[in-house]
């Protein structure tokens, strides 16, 4: 009798040599399949990331054996259950360099972060005649909800200006701080336009004013190495399904002394430490930012994801990226009268374009037709539309699992689009 | 790639290159805005309505081909008729363009925006005019959204 060793496909590391993409590949069932008869080339990872089996599998495991409500029963499936949440938090420290796994909350996603810290930190700290700092090229959920806030505080939204090349203007946002900023959200890699921010030089320049800085970190936690306490930010918002984990979690990170002085976001079960109707004691950290039940299956996905993250390496991912916005970058400049928005020196992951007349949307439609899958419209940024005169761009988005070849399909997709629409 | 020509029709590249009647009109008594929040494409519909019909109309504003064809389109077949005979029309349209009516063959020019049924996500763009002309012929000052 012979025992059969299964190897699971999901287990695939990259090789220390080298990005083995054709391994990585087959970690993701959703890329073998063909769209309109043509092999499916997924070029909308800043909308949302594939995911590899190792997340797909953890969170059927969690259901098939391990389902069951945390922080509150005796019996086993609940302590298994709640060991495996507690995991993901001690992991999200370790990938964000946390300095205490208490700083983890976990949340819906980036959004969810930055509503929590605008209606907690925001509205305890925010009052009338004060400013709350933004930048040109934040994405809506990094707007919208500080808009909120100083429409109901009678405070002013102040937006530092970006250049013509799609970065932020550092003399421009350090004019803009002052004794009235009480925050400043900034993101660290632009949805729209691929343009890295430099943090570090941001909090430095903020914290010369005591203000606290919020970065939206949801397209660079996929793309490279973060680091909170070397950024030396505030805060921090991450996505679990822009980085190849499910979609309804995500993760705010927050600097303890600043997370025990802000008031809960929401009331409910798990986040108090004891109820009676005359008063309620708070839950301490993390636990006090996390009322009702949690989306436990899937922050065991996003525990799988970092896990998948960490063994193929930040450092590798990045520099494969890299190589493929600096060939995509080359090869579809070369195309007659394709523009391409947002050229920032530090960039990653996004290349944003438009074709002369021909609108977004057709583009969108044509290359689907081939197989590819690009976002088009203004993507969640319409300031940055605006800021650049254009309704719209279509946006090739990178991914750890795009390859040359793929670059080269959509190259021959948009010669396609000129071919119909030209 | 039959589809996409199926989409794509000669007709409707050349109506979304060379708009007709796109101007502001200068003797609108009523007129609507239509606007598409996820792709951005919004327009204006112009109307100089008397006793019911539409003595003139026009439109103005941006997006894509398929939009701005039906836009340019519409104001072609819409000159002269009544603000019921438009509704009617609209109708018609709409079940063409989704799939739900038959060949088209009594919309004229308009069947060429027959191949959009095979297009789902794009009926939002064929009938952004229709929409917003709606509005119009209503009344109504709000832009009409889409979403």
């Amino acid at each position: 009798m012979s025992t059969v060793i299964k190897t699971p496909r999901s287990n695939v590391v990259a090789e220390s040599h080298g990005f083995d993409v054709g391994r990585v590949r087959r970690d993701f069932p959703v890329l073998d399949q063909q769209v309109h008869g043509k092999p499916l080339v997924y070029l909308d990872n800043a909308a949302t990331t594939q995911k590899p089996l190792a997340v797909i599998e953890a969170i059927e495991n969690y259901y098939r054996r391990d389902n069951s409500n945390i922080h509150r029963g005796v019996h086993t499936l609940s302590e298994r259950a709640t060991a495996d949440y507690e995991k993901v938090r001690v992991a999200a420290q370790r990938f964000l360099n946390a300095a205490d796994s208490k700083e983890i909350i976990f949340v819906r996603g980036t959004t969810e972060a930055i509503n929590l810290v605008a209606q907690t930190y925001g509205r305890k700290h925010v009052g009338q005649g004060d400013e709350v700092l933004i930048t040109a090229m934040e994405h809506h959920s990094n707007i919208v909800p500080w808009q909120m806030l100083c429409q109901e505080k009678g405070a002013t939204l102040r937006v530092a200006p970006i250049n013509d090349r799609g970065e932020l203007i550092l003399e421009e946002f350090e004019k803009l701080l002052g004794p009235k900023t009480k925050i400043a959200a900034v993101s660290h890699l632009s949805n729209a336009l691929g343009t890295i921010n430099p943090i570090r030089e941001i909090t430095r320049m903020a914290h010369a004013h005591n203000v606290p800085v919020l970065v939206d970190g949801a397209q660079a936690a996929p793309r490279m190495a973060v680091d909170v306490r070397e950024l030396d930010c505030d805060f921090y918002a991450i996505s679990g399904h822009k980085m190849y984990g499910p979609t309804g979690i995500g993760v705010l990170y927050g600097k303890a002394e600043l997370l025990e002085a802000m008031p809960p976001y929401q009331g409910g079960g798990d986040m108090i430490a004891s109820v009676t109707f005359e008063k309620t004691i708070y839950n301490r950290l993390p636990y006090k930012f996390e009322a009702g039940t949690p989306n436990i299956a899937d922050t065991i996905g996003l525990g799988a994801a970092i896990g998948y993250l960490e063994q193929l390496g930040l450092d590798q991912i990045e520099r494969h990226e890299h190589d493929l916005l600096s060939y995509a970058t080359r090869e579809v400049s070369k195309i007659p009268g394709v523009e391409i928005v947002g050229t920032a020196q530090e960039k990653s992951g996004v290349l944003s374009f438009t074709m002369g007349q021909i609108h977004p949307h057709d583009i969108g439609t044509i290359l689907d037709q081939e197989g590819i899958a690009v976002r088009t419209g203004h993507h969640c940024a319409q300031p940055v539309m605006q800021r650049f005169g254009i309704p719209a761009t279509a946006r090739a988005s990178f991914g750890l699992y795009n390859t040359r070849e793929e670059v080269d399909a959509l190259v021959a997709g948009i010669h396609r689009v000129i071919e119909v629409l030209g | 790639m039959s589809d996409l020509r199926e989409l794509y029709q000669e007709v409707i590249l050349e109506h979304s290159k060379h708009p007709r009647n796109y101007r502001a009109l200068q003797t609108a008594n009523h007129k609507a805005e239509g606007y598409n929040p996820l792709c951005g494409d919004h327009y204006t519909v112009y109307l100089d309505l008397q006793d019911g019909s539409i003595r003139d109309i026009s439109f103005e504003g941006t997006g894509c081909a398929i939009s701005k064809a039906s836009a340019s389109m519409m104001t072609q077949s819409l000159k002269g008729k009544s603000a019921d005979e438009a509704e009617a029309l609209f109708g018609k349209f709409h079940g063409l363009v989704t799939g739900k009516a038959g060949s088209g063959d009594d919309l004229g020019k308009l069947a060429v925006f027959g191949g959009v049924s095979e297009f789902p996500l794009r009926v939002k763009c064929a009938t952004l005019a229709w929409h917003a002309l709606r509005a119009a012929l209503n009344g109504q000052q709000e832009a009409v959204s889409t979403e």
